[in-house]
């Protein structure tokens, strides 16, 4: 899959963590790269994880499965990558999709929610991943948990839990047509 | 103790087995793609009482190692290209002047500041012929991260065993890709530990005068031996000589302890070369590219293997020779102008059948490309 977004959304960070969660706690083979420029923030950033049962070996995306993209460039830029029947995950207040794709698309309103619930964007990322492995159903909410609780303070980690939760819970109403 | 299972990049597993392998000193500039082992080994160390100095620039960097070593410390430094250029002369004294020591070079396109995020493995001949003068060299490389460990631990014990600075020659992408590794425990990868002289003080100690086994034992700097070390040619005592016979000894013993060890020294992974009619060889990031090549094609049936180099000097030719005697083609995957590729030509018989399958755009090979070319070499067009 690739996450793609604008530099300091956190797209590599919520990378990191999906793919640690797969190796460390769910016996799972995962690679995660990044594409790599000079800037820190800003420009459109892209990072490629696989998680696979098998051996990995050659470390880049060429056609992902599912492809987030976080604002209109990185949706300009990538969508037209994406594996056909594949499923594309954007945020309607960030990216208008304009094109079809041969792909599911499926746009949410997680920065919003972020917003509305928690007023922070710096767990939108984490949103996000809750949306993603709701989707996907490739790694349990309680193994990107414990990933977190390696990698933030403790009085950071109730609302990334709940910003965790709002990704999984809107992914889910999208799942279960009413 | 359960096993310490990580999912870090390339360059924080260099660091991991460094520190296992008894690093205690590093000097460094850091600079694009290895930053992350300066940043890391900069809180590192101090937790673990060794000493951690960033330098003014890479000339420094090499000489304070250099200087470190010689006083009993495991040393590394690291960069890329830029600083890699900077550091051939002192490089060179390393050799000359027999000093264990550890140098990774994180590779990066070039020439000159080139392309500093992106994918290159430009600098194999630079790792070879870098520094001035006739010498033997030993550079290692990987193209997974357990590999990455046991190469960085093998760096550290060749440099010990053969009195020599060794080079890790990794390329962007092992660098900073993240994947999963396994750190061994204690005592699971052996290490070679410093061989120390067993004169007393007050007794005459030779640091240049090899054992009959070729290797030179030494005496901390600045303990209780008093001797000299100079990048000029020089005596057993370690005083420049220009006398024949001394000059030709020391040339002898700086290329043959690495030259006569090269078999020793020689580290490979084979896939599928038993029955294999075309055999790829790649190292570093690129072998992981044909690995996916061969694994693919050899689901279909095609008699394809891989033989990938993880020692790159002393070059592994007999290996190569003998690996490649009964294969039709052989293609040589790489990120240049066919630097590797010029020895493998020397390597084999008959080196017509030896191709270049390169990329040198910063854009890193994939296994498209590869079958593409390989589709050219086998007369089928793209």
């Amino acid at each position: 899959m690739v996450f793609s977004g604008s530099g300091g959304q956190g797209v590599i960070t919520a990378a990191i963590i999906l793919a640690e969660a797969a190796v460390l706690y769910e016996d799972l083979i995962a690679v995660q790269s990044q594409s790599y420029g000079p800037e820190a923030r800003g420009g459109s950033t892209r990072t490629d994880v696989i998680i696979a049962d098998s051996q990995i070996y050659f470390p880049k995306v060429t056609q992902p499965n599912v492809l987030v993209c976080l604002t209109q460039e990185a949706y300009n830029k990538f969508y037209p990558i994406i594996r056909p029947g594949g499923t594309l995950i954007t945020d309607s207040r960030f990216v208008k999709t304009e094109l079809k794709v041969d792909a599911r698309q499926i746009e949410l309103g997680m920065y919003q929610l972020v917003m509305d619930a928690i007023g922070k964007p710096i767990v939108f990322n984490i949103c996000m991943l809750g949306a993603v492995i709701a989707i996907t159903g490739l790694v349990r909410p309680e193994s990107v948990i414990r990933v977190l609780e390696t990698r933030i303070h403790p009085s950071f980690l109730e609302m990334n839990r709940k910003a965790l939760d709002i990704g999984i819970k809107i992914a889910q109403d999208i799942n279960t047509p009413s | 103790m359960s096993k310490t299972i990580k999912f870090i990049q390339g360059n924080e597993v260099c660091v991991e087995a460094a520190l296992y392998a008894g690093l205690n000193f590093f000097a460094g500039y850091p600079i694009t793609p290895s930053t992350e082992i300066a940043e890391l080994l900069s809180s590192r160390l101090p937790q673990i009482g060794g000493r951690f100095i960033q330098m003014e620039d890479e000339i420094a960097s090499i000489c304070a190692i250099i200087g470190a070593s010689l006083t009993g410390s495991k040393v590394m430094t690291a960069t890329s290209g830029p600083g890699f250029s900077l550091m051939q002369e002192a490089l060179g004294y390393a050799i000359m002047a027999e000093i264990p020591s550890v140098i990774v070079n994180v590779q990066r396109g070039g020439p000159s500041t080139g392309l500093p995020t992106h994918v290159s493995q430009g600098d194999v001949n630079q790792a070879r012929w870098g520094a001035h003068g006739d010498h033997a060299i030993i550079t290692l490389t990987a193209s997974n991260h357990q590999d990455v460990f046991a190469m960085t631990v093998d760096a550290f014990n060749l440099a010990e065993t053969y009195r020599t600075p060794v080079i890790l020659l990794f390329d962007e992408v092992v660098g900073h890709m993240r994947e999963r590794v396994v750190i061994p425990e204690k005592g699971e990868h052996a290490l070679v530990e410093r061989l120390r002289t067993a004169v007393k003080s007050g007794v005459d100690y030779h640091p240049y005068l090899p054992r009959e086994d070729g290797r030179l034992p030494m005496s901390d700097f600045g303990g209780v031996h008093r001797y000299n070390v100079t990048g000029l040619a020089h005596d057993m005592w370690g005083f420049p000589s220009d006398n024949p016979q001394v000059v030709h000894g020391l040339m002898r013993h700086l290329i043959d302890k690495i030259q006569n060890n090269a078999a020793e020294i020689a580290r490979t992974r084979e896939y599928y070369l038993e029955d294999a009619d075309c055999i790829l060889i790649s190292y570093g990031s690129s072998a992981r590219s044909s690995l996916h090549v061969v694994e693919n094609r050899r689901k279909r049936g095609e008699r394809i293997g891989l033989l990938e180099l993880q020692t790159l000097w002393p070059f592994p030719d007999h290996i190569v020779r003998e690996r490649c005697r009964r294969a039709q083609t052989i293609v040589v995957v790489e990120m240049n102008m066919g630097q590797v590729l010029q020895q493998v030509k020397l390597a084999v018989d008959r080196p017509e059948r030896v191709f270049l399958a390169n990329r040198m755009d910063g854009v890193f090979i994939n296994p498209t490309d590869i079958r593409n070319i390989l589709r050219l070499i086998q007369g089928k067009g793209i």
